[in-house]
């Protein structure tokens, strides 16, 4: 089969509803990417991005690409394209299709845990319950070493250290 | 200070002085913030990512961060000059290859680095040798402070701390920790490290982050989850649980070395160290695995006339953009390879 447009042979078939009336078009690549918005097939772009490519040159079609951020103007299909949002207000308004994807993305993860900003009404670095922890083993592992030293001054300053921290 | 001071030591990252530095390079900690009331940069125009990244540059230099800070603007910067800052961690690949209104503010100890315009609006890091994250994280918390209370970040009762991939939402911490494990890799157990970090949910790379090879036995290890999980508890489970098993792992493999294959090791290091001090032409990565064999040796006492702090500055310093920085002109091809291998023989057989 010929290219409606030239005499190339036609690769891209078209079919198209429009008032009712199917329409079919028969187009070589190049103009295809002329005049349908079809981009041309250049080495290993994959089928699912040749798609996308296609249905967002199709304006026509905005309905079918889900919610658009009415801020930024960017549409969820985009998104999933780059990767990227356009504006914080994104988050809001993907909000239904987002959840799952960062559940994915986070350990099942639904809401942020630790430091909020304190003009956002926060307090700034979250608590530190982990560093008790932490200088607990710290002290333990110095208590142990100057018992070893015979170092017993240190070491029950040591022990009553750990035991405050472990109360408190 | 300028750019050009950078250029005769070895960064942070690589002074090879903290604890645990045998196998722990450095530890990194980077927040990814957003101003709000403007896009993020992948919907912002031309004008739009003018006004924030004087306004971002500004903030910084006035807060006072870090003691002495030097802004770089990367639109004007010259491609050997962004490479330079690339390869000492300074700022990453593709912020160095961008377009467009961008910068990078250094803090004079090369402690501290704040991206401007990259991915997200602000992308704040700290870095340090050795294992020292608590230490890294008291610092970048205090600059986040210090510029939150300047700068209205994007933040969400819900999500936390907006930004541009959801993949950072949240605290849009990334804890990275570069580990030298060269032990692993020789005797093939490096493969079970990468099952059990993909088990943890962390993400291994090579030495310059995403994408890149682990290039000289490198490999970063850092967080994915930033949703749900606090600063302090991913900090924490890098210190306490992923950093000392892989840590000791690299141990044991280094002694099962050291006592069952004595003979092949001291080949590999002296071996590595001849063709270090007598090649004529050395390419950029075959030197850094000639190094890093060096530098096993040194850790292990297989090599006593060689210092650590030199293998160190050499795994930096042989880097091309360092290198032709260092000759003081551009060099291509078999003169790269040639200037490196002087420069190399040069500082190992101290002549």
């Amino acid at each position: 089969m010929k290219c409606d447009n030239c005499n190339k042979p036609a690769t891209v078939h078209l079919t198209e509803i429009r008032n009712g009336k199917k329409i079919e078009k028969h187009l070589c690549e190049q103009c295809a990417a002329k005049s349908e918005g079809v981009p041309a097939i250049k080495g290993h772009t994959p089928i699912n991005e040749l798609l996308t490519n296609f249905v967002m040159a199709h304006s026509g079609m905005q309905k079918d690409m889900g919610a658009t951020c009415d801020q930024c103007g960017i549409s969820w299909a985009e998104f999933r394209q780059h990767g990227l949002f356009g504006c914080e207000h994104d988050y809001d308004a993907f909000e239904k299709d987002l959840s799952p994807l960062l559940q994915r993305a986070h350990e099942g993860a639904t809401h942020h845990v630790g430091k909020s900003p304190v003009r956002a009404g926060g307090s700034g670095a979250a608590p530190k319950p982990k560093h008790k922890l932490v200088d607990i083993t710290k002290l333990r592992k110095e208590l142990a070493r100057a018992v070893e030293l015979e170092d017993y001054e240190r070491a029950a300053k040591l022990r009553d250290q750990i035991r405050q921290a472990e109360e408190g | 200070m300028k750019l050009s001071d950078l250029t005769n030591h070895a960064g942070e990252w690589l002074r090879g002085s903290g604890p645990q530095c045998e196998i722990v390079i450095s530890s990194r900690i980077r927040l990814a913030r957003n101003i709000g009331g403007f896009p993020f940069l992948a919907r912002a125009s031309r004008h739009q990512r003018q006004v924030l990244e004087a306004r971002i540059r500004d903030t910084i230099l006035n807060a006072q961060v870090a003691s002495q800070m030097l802004y770089i603007n990367l639109e004007d910067a010259p491609q050997m000059d962004r490479d330079l800052l690339v390869e000492r961690h300074l700022i990453s690949k593709p912020h160095a290859m961008a377009e467009g209104a961008r910068g990078v503010a250094v803090a004079e100890d090369e402690t501290a680095a704040i991206m401007v315009n990259e991915e997200d609006h602000l992308r704040i890091q700290v870095l340090r040798s050795g294992l020292q994250l608590e230490e890294a994280w008291d610092q970048i918390n205090e600059i986040d402070d210090k510029l939150e209370a300047k700068l209205d970040f994007t933040f969400h009762p819900r999500f936390g701390y907006l930004t541009a991939c959801p993949t950072n939402v949240g605290t849009g911490l990334r804890v990275s920790v570069m580990l030298h494990l060269p032990a692993l890799k020789l005797t093939g157990e490096i493969e079970k490290v990468f099952r059990a970090a993909k088990d943890m949910r962390l993400a291994v790379r090579g030495l310059y982050g995403e994408g890149t090879e682990a290039t000289g036995d490198f490999y970063q290890i850092s967080n994915q989850t930033t949703l749900g999980k606090s600063e302090d508890d991913t900090i924490s489970e890098f210190k306490l649980h992923v950093v000392p098993k892989i840590v000791d792992y690299e141990h044991h493999a280094r002694r099962q070395l050291l006592n069952d294959r004595t003979v092949a090791l001291d080949d590999k290091v002296c071996r590595a160290l001849g063709l270090l001090r007598s090649a004529r032409l050395l390419a950029s990565e075959e030197t850094l695995f000639l190094l890093s064999h060096v530098r096993m040796g040194v850790n292990l006492g297989r090599v006593k006339d060689v210092d650590l702090r030199t293998i160190n500055e050499l795994f930096l310093l042989t880097q091309p953009a360092h290198l032709q920085k260092i000759q003081g002109r551009k060099l291509e091809g078999d003169l790269r390879r040639a200037a490196r291998a002087d420069y190399i023989r040069q500082r190992l057989n101290g002549k």
